[in-house]
Parts: C-alpha cells; structure tokens; sequence
C-alpha cells in the first residue's frame, strides 16, 4: 500500500505551479519519481477519479487537480459516484 | 481594549467558482450576509485581520501536519487552488511584526508552529474576496484534515490566548475564523447537509454556550456534520477569542450546490 505517496504526488501537483506543468507535459516522468504500484500509476495516468478515491486518496486532493484539468465540478462528482466515466 | 471586531463565515470555492449554480434564494441570503460582514469590517476600522482558516492540503501533508500554523511574512500569495475557486492568483499583504508578537503571546499558553512562506488557499481567498479587503492579514492555519487534529477544546484555548495576547496591543485587530459549518467536501456523498447539527451549532455559539460543544465526540461530528464539520474548530477558536460572548447571525443557509452549510455570523466579544 503506498497510496501515501500518491496522495504525495497530488500535493505537490496542486501547491506547486511547476510540478503541476510537469503533470501536464511529461506526466510519465514525473508519476515514475513517486514508487507507485502499477494500479496506483494507472489510476493517476488517466487520471481515473473514481478509483483513486476507492483507493483512499482524500477528496479535497482530488478535486483540485480535476479543477486544473478543466473538468467541471458537477462532471467531478458524477465520476466519483460511478455514474459517468 | 484593542479587540475591534469578532466575526465567522462559512467558505466555499463555489462561491467564487460556481456562484450562479445555487437558486438565488440559496446564494442571495449568504451574499447579502458577507457584503453585511464587509459592513461591519469596514466600520470597526482595524489595523489588521487575523484570519483563522482550515488547512486543505496547501500548506502541509502527513508528512508534518501542525495542529495550528501562524503566519509571519509581510506578504503572502494565493489562492493555491486558483483553477478550483477561480481566483487569479495574487498577493496579500501581511504584518510581520505583529504576526511575530502574536505568535509569541500565544506560545506562553498554546503550542503552535510559525512559518514565513504560508500559502493561502480557498479558506483565506474566498472570504477576502467576498470582503473585498485589502487589510494586512495574520493568517493562522488550523488542521481539520488529518492525522491528529487538536482537540476542539484546544482550539478554544487558542482563542482564548489569541485574546490574552491582543488585548495588551494598541492596534486595532479583527478577527475572522472561516470553514464549516456541515459538509462533506468534494465527496459522493457533496450536497448532503447536516442542517440539524448546525442548527444546534450555531445556537450554542451565538448564546454564549460553546463550551457545550467542546468535548464533541469526534465519530458523532462526523456522522452529522460530515469530514467538513471538523472545520468547527476555527468557529470554536473564535468563540474563546470572544469570551464565549453572545452574536448575531447575519445568515443561515444549507447550499447543497456549494456542498455547505453555510453561515455567517458576528460575536460581541465580552
């Protein structure tokens, strides 16, 4: 169980205007710093929502890092409660 | 006595973000309140606002998670979550030397951590916002997120020594602690509120009568005020800065589109 660092990475993605470039631009690089298992790289690649949170990472992580993708919060919350992907 | 001004407000990044999503008979009510708010903010005159806010990630993470964090830079920036809330991101003015004199008349009662590089995120930004205000800030940080929040009745204790502390000062300070009341942010389960809980909240929070709310079971706060109800920590800190005195509620609204119960409120300081 690592999903201490992935809650990790997305603390860093959401305080840090340069890491958050890097999630943008050279995303592999970036998630392969933080030791992820291959779900947990999986999951924040996509990025999938819905079973980031099923894993444990805390919601106010996730819904920040949706925000600076440009999806909207209404859409946010439809993917966390599995009834849009 | 140089304690001008004691007041709370609910926060939300859909205020600034979403402000059209709620009917209008939701949001006008809270609007209405903060524009109240700035009303009274701007009639008490201070020198400074300390602000009392929750921390949601922007400033710390498990790997050392403070219990309370009190800014002393002369400048601070935010908000972090600029694409969350919808704010540019921005400069604030801060007060070092009064920062730094507060941090050292409460650490005689309440430990807390200082930092020169504290991010202001949606908690500090969406209220400042609403107040349109440009007041040199103090921000103080209060875990209710994770790990080992402090106790609720040591975060009355630190409004109590936030009290001690700026009644021996000539300068004019207000007071804003921000967050709550129940809900349960950014989860499937946003848009549920514990009207109930806050209800009760609120009345024993303006009768003078937090201390009936201090030693609160922390799985009772959760099941009715949500992960969020924890942000009750910054209303009960400034209840003891108040000397638990009697308030005004300038609005109670539940506003499930903004995932809040949101309430905005001013204390008589005693």
């Amino acid at each position: 169980m690592s999903v201490y660092q992935v809650q990790k990475l997305l603390f860093h993605v959401n305080r840090d205007r340069q890491v958050r470039a890097r999630f943008l631009a050279e995303r592999e690089a970036l998630v392969g710093e933080y030791g992820l298992t291959e779900a947990e790289r999986r999951a924040v690649m996509e990025p999938d929502f819905h079973a980031l949170y099923r894993m444990g990472v805390h919601s106010l992580l996730l819904a920040p890092l949706a925000a600076s993708l440009g999806l909207s919060f209404p859409d946010y919350l439809a993917i966390l409660r599995g009834s849009k992907r | 006595m140089s304690l001008v001004g004691v007041f709370a407000a609910s926060h939300a990044p859909g205020m600034t973000s979403r402000p059209s999503l709620p009917p209008p008979e939701q949001s006008g009510p809270v609007f209405d309140a903060y524009a109240e708010l700035r009303r009274r903010l701007e009639a008490v005159r201070p020198d400074v606002l300390v602000v009392l806010s929750p921390e949601h990630w922007s400033n710390f993470f498990l790997d050392h998670m403070p219990s309370f964090c009190i800014g002393v830079a002369d400048e601070y920036w935010g908000p972090t979550d600029e694409e969350f809330v919808k704010i540019p991101m921005h400069r604030v003015g801060g007060d070092a030397r009064l920062a730094r004199a507060l941090a050292a008349g409460v650490a005689e009662e309440v430990d807390l951590s200082s930092s020169q590089e504290l991010a202001l995120d949606h908690g500090v930004m969406v209220p400042l916002h609403l107040l349109r205000t440009d007041l040199p800030v103090i921000p103080i940080i209060v875990n209710c997120l994770a790990g080992f929040p402090a106790p609720l009745h040591r975060c009355h204790a630190l409004g109590v020594a936030l009290r001690r502390t700026v009644d021996r000062w000539p300068e004019r300070v207000a007071l804003l602690g921000t967050g709550g009341l129940s809900h349960w942010p950014a989860m499937p389960e946003a848009g549920r509120i514990g009207v109930d809980f806050d209800q009760r909240f609120l009345e024993a929070f303006l009768g003078g009568r937090i201390e009936t709310f201090l030693r609160y079971p922390r799985e009772r706060l959760e099941a009715e005020a949500g992960p969020g109800g924890h942000e009750i920590r910054t209303w009960i800190a400034v209840a003891g800065v108040a000397g638990d005195g009697q308030g005004t509620l300038l609005a109670y609204q539940p506003v499930p589109a903004w995932s809040t119960g949101c309430a905005v409120a001013a204390l008589e300081p005693r």
